[in-house]
């Protein structure tokens, strides 16, 4: 999964320091996927090395030091929202993150990323189902394999319609305005509450 | 493109509104698709994206009330009732939920119907009727009556019948609906190896896996193509991915 990208995303919200990113990771994606402080200084670390993040400003009164998004932290960003997550990497639990993510910041057009997402899913499906068609049945380990991948990609495919259709069903008006440019911060606070609630 | 061949199917910015006024549902919305010969065509979206709509526009079972519809290069709309009626009968074969088999002919019967209808002779109908319920895996069944087949069994007769006499587009509304999931397998092998033979097909399904057999898959929404899935990996890089 993409520690890096999620802590840009949540830096776009404003500046702010290594804990309070761990506690906001783990709010918003209901603590599955536990981060440790460690890890959010070393990749800030890294983030700031590549120029993805600065400090802003200098460190408050305990000695921590908040960061800030940089243009080029703002365009990588934008790239992780618009493409789709590889199959190559631990792919259900970025794409969970990213779509937490996604859902509880504003101006993020989340229809956008769940139908990106979906067309790259099925392409992979339809590679493997043409593969699948060209087996003979002479080699069960290989199609057992490939049998694997074809329900993940079919469960990821239905868990990408039924997150579209929740978020169609919470609020129609918002779902079609977050098609166009930007969502008024209020009316993603909303989807937020009923995602962060529960 | 060659200016000699033409796609199987051509959709060109079509329109389908029902009813006027500050109630009309706008259906399609400026839909444009072709559809090669030897091409499989999955068409997915949610409930009430016009997906249906599409499917009976581009079969001639409904007219658009805007763009054009074209099959083999032959625009629907400078056609006559009778030649619209052959049209359907001898090019395309439809596939529907509900299968519309005729209660009081066998499956042989059902299937060489369109055939009788259309003039040709008896032997030769009932020939390639045969022929059409081995494609589907039902030979000895020709003789059944609808009630006495299952569920699944009627359904490849009624694909059977969609496909009889090398139907050269196929369109297919949700047709592995009802059936268990080794069936509707067997349904969209027919279907794949019919456009393997040459055939245009455009299949309309909500299930991923069977959208998968299709060479390309387009998703409506609202009316309006939004995505559409590109050309195919090579099983190398696919390999590469899994191993
Ligand atoms: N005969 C009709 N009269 C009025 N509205 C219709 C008619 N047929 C379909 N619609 C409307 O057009 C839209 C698309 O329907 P349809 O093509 O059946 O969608 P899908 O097959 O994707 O579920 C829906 O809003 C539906 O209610
Ligand atoms: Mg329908």
């Amino acid at each position: 999964m993409s520690i890096k990208h999620s802590l840009l995303a949540l830096l776009h919200e404003g500046p702010m320091y290594g804990a309070q990113l761990r506690g906001e990771f783990e709010a918003r994606t209901g603590g599955t996927w536990p981060l440790n402080v460690g890890q959010v200084y070393t990749t800030l670390s890294r983030l700031e090395r590549d120029g993805l993040v600065a400090g802003a400003g200098a460190p408050d009164d305990e000695g921590r030091i908040a960061y800030e998004l940089t243009d080029a932290g703002r365009a990588e960003l934008d790239a992780w929202w618009s493409v789709p997550v590889g199959r190559e990497q631990t792919p259900r639990n970025e794409l969970a993150i990213k779509l937490a993510l996604a859902v509880t910041l504003p101006g993020v057009d989340v229809q956008q990323i769940v139908q990106t997402q979906r067309t790259a899913t099925m392409t992979h499906l339809r590679d493997l189902t043409r593969l699948k068609r060209t087996a003979d049945g002479e080699d069960l380990a290989w199609e057992l394999v490939l049998e694997s991948l074809v329900f993940a990609d079919e469960a990821e495919i239905r868990w990408l319609d039924h997150v579209e259709a929740r978020i169609a069903r919470l609020d129609p008006s918002q779902a079609k305005a977050s098609r166009t440019a930007h969502v008024a911060s209020a009316g993603s606070a909303g989807v937020r509450e009923a995602v962060t609630r529960r | 493109m060659s200016t000699t061949t033409h796609p199987a199917l051509l959709l060109d910015g079509v329109e389908r509104t029902h009813g006027t006024g500050p109630t009309a549902v706008h259906a399609l919305r400026g839909v444009s698709l072709a559809v090669e010969p030897g091409e499989l065509v999955a068409v997915m979206g949610p409930s009430g994206s016009g997906k249906s709509t599409l499917l009976n526009v581009a079969g001639a079972l409904d007219a658009p009330t805007g763009g054009r519809v074209l099959i083999d290069g032959q625009e629907l709309s400078a056609l006559g009732r009778k030649q619209l009626d052959r049209l359907r009968r001898r090019t395309m074969g439809f596939v529907f939920q509900d299968l519309n088999l005729i209660p009081s002919l066998t499956a042989l019967e059902n299937v060489s119907l369109p055939l009788e209808l259309d003039g040709v002779a008896l032997r030769t109908a009932r020939a390639a009727a045969r022929a059409a319920l081995d494609k589907v895996r039902i030979p000895e069944l020709a003789d059944r009556f609808p009630e006495q087949l299952s569920g699944g069994q009627q359904q490849r007769a009624a694909i059977a019948r969609a496909l009889v006499g090398d139907r050269s587009l196929v369109l297919a509304d949700e047709p592995t609906g009802a059936l268990d999931s080794t069936t509707g397998e067997a349904v969209l092998r027919t279907l794949r190896q019919q456009c393997d033979d040459g055939a245009a097909g455009l299949l309309v399904t909500h299930e991923s896996r069977h959208a998968a057999w299709a060479d390309r898959v387009i998703f409506l929404r609202d009316g309006v193509v939004v995505d559409s899935t590109g050309d195919a990996a090579t099983p190398e890089s696919l390999l590469d991915r899994v191993v």
